[in-house]
């Protein structure tokens, strides 16, 4: 699907980082033709650069995203939860995997991300630095959070990097369940008792905005959607995906029997969309910079988590050393 | 991959890439759908069985260290695969066939 860039010429890689003419038009007419760039064709380093970041980010972003989650498997409610939640948990592991493997091929190694990630140089969604208070919000998490990275996951699908696209592609199959059994839980807690439902409501009041955020910026204030725009890499809008976001959600909350805490929420028939009200950027940007409820313990958790499965990894490396060296005494003698 | 690029992915302590190509059933051919980091072969087999197949997406894996698969490359395409271009012979629909006739 995707691997290493099998760059075993890395001088004839090297040579020229701008690309000579040739280069240049060759990487123009597979963006024109809406074709895929791979990992060893040439590509102008701004585009390389956005990609490693872009990947980075959302491999982090699946990884960090087990917290809040995991946080609620010793405590759900039955059998049946605990093993979905907990194939839910593992998948979100195994997509952090594929993208780590994805961004590999341009350069960048995954302990370097990691490394990058621990000293916050690079990011993960904002959503995550959020807490799960209840279980309700284990239902809102996979329906509203899920559902906002599957709408911004299937575009992705056509990105113009080939191994993202190929990992996108994978990805959105494995996660359609994500969503749908969280749409599943708050269903049943809207069905149950008063302070069922009042608890799911709480959960879907406490999700829908940082959900919104989700899609990051609008259009007017995003740094990159241009750029990312004329590479292919992206191919919607921040608000195209909003929007389409927030028209999918409106019947499903309604068959829910409840409501989103937005008071200017209400279909607009000459648009022939939902018109909803003014998300607070600051709190975005301020969740962005660190500042979000829990920042701190999600970033603590994952370096304490590096560094207490140390041990492992060079137990490993040493077993991996110890069989080799048998080997080569076996077959010596 | 600039140098410093090469640098950072050749840290000591960091698991080796393997190439990952799973059957999906009996009678097809492995086909490859990723990488994934090991300390060895073996291991490397245990953690793409983890992270390919969880969905009973195949029947047989087999991994490759990435450093020993040498792999054409794009500027080379030409002097790989040009010279099968001009060969049209090679294809059925090169031939012309009488109206009427099957085959």
């Amino acid at each position: 699907m995707y691997g290493a860039s099998f760059g075993n010429d890395e001088d004839a890689q090297a040579v020229n980082k701008d690309g000579t003419p040739e280069q240049q038009q060759h990487f123009q007419d597979i963006l024109d033709a809406d074709g895929k760039v791979e990992p060893r064709d040439w590509m102008p380093e701004a585009y390389r650069q956005t990609m490693i970041r872009q990947i980075a980010q959302h491999a982090h972003s699946e990884i960090i995203g087990m917290q809040p989650e995991g946080n609620w498997i010793t405590r759900a409610p039955s059998l049946r939860r605990k093993a979905i939640l907990m194939a839910k948990v593992q998948d979100e592991a195994g997509h952090g995997q594929y993208l780590y493997s994805a961004m590999e091929t341009l350069g960048m190694s995954r302990d370097e991300a990691m490394d990058l990630l621990h000293v916050g140089k690079q990011k993960y969604s904002t959503i995550f630095n959020y807490p799960a208070l209840n279980w309700g919000d284990v239902g809102a998490i996979g329906w509203l959070v899920d559902g906002a990275a599957i709408q911004n996951q299937i575009p992705l699908c056509r990105t113009s990097y080939g191994p993202y696209s190929r990992a996108m592609i994978r990805i959105c199959k494995e996660e359609s369940f994500h969503q749908r059994q969280g749409f599943e839980a708050l269903y049943v807690l809207s069905r149950g008792t008063d302070a069922q439902k009042a608890m799911a409501q709480d959960a879907i009041n406490r999700v829908w905005w940082p959900a919104l955020m989700m899609f990051g910026p609008p259009d007017s204030m995003s740094t990159h959607t241009e750029q990312s725009m004329a590479w292919k890499i992206k191919r919607h809008t921040n608000d195209e995906l909003r929007q389409k976001f927030v028209d999918m959600c409106v019947p499903q909350v309604e068959v829910l029997g409840l409501t989103f805490p937005d008071p200017d929420l209400k279909w607009n028939e000459a648009r022939g969309h939902y018109d909803f009200g003014a998300i607070d950027w600051d709190e975005m940007f301020r969740v962005v910079k660190g500042d979000g409820p829990c920042n701190k313990q999600r970033m603590d958790h994952r370096r304490r988590a590096h560094d207490e499965g140390r041990w492992v990894r060079e137990a490993a490396n040493a077993y991996a050393a110890k069989s080799a060296a048998r080997q080569q005494k076996e077959a010596a003698a | 991959m600039s140098d410093e690029q090469t640098q950072g992915s050749e840290r000591k302590d960091e698991w080796a890439i393997f190439e990952v190509f799973v059957r999906p059933r009996r009678g097809l051919s492995h086909n490859h759908v990723g990488s994934i980091h090991a300390p060895d072969a073996k291991m490397a087999l245990k953690n793409a069985r983890d992270l390919y197949t969880r969905r009973q997406e195949g029947v047989s894996i087999w991994v490759v260290a990435s450093k020993d698969i040498m792999a054409s490359s794009p500027d080379e395409k030409d002097a790989y695969f040009e010279p099968s271009a001009d060969k049209v012979y090679r294809h059925p629909t090169f031939y012309d066939v009488p109206e009427g006739v099957q085959m």
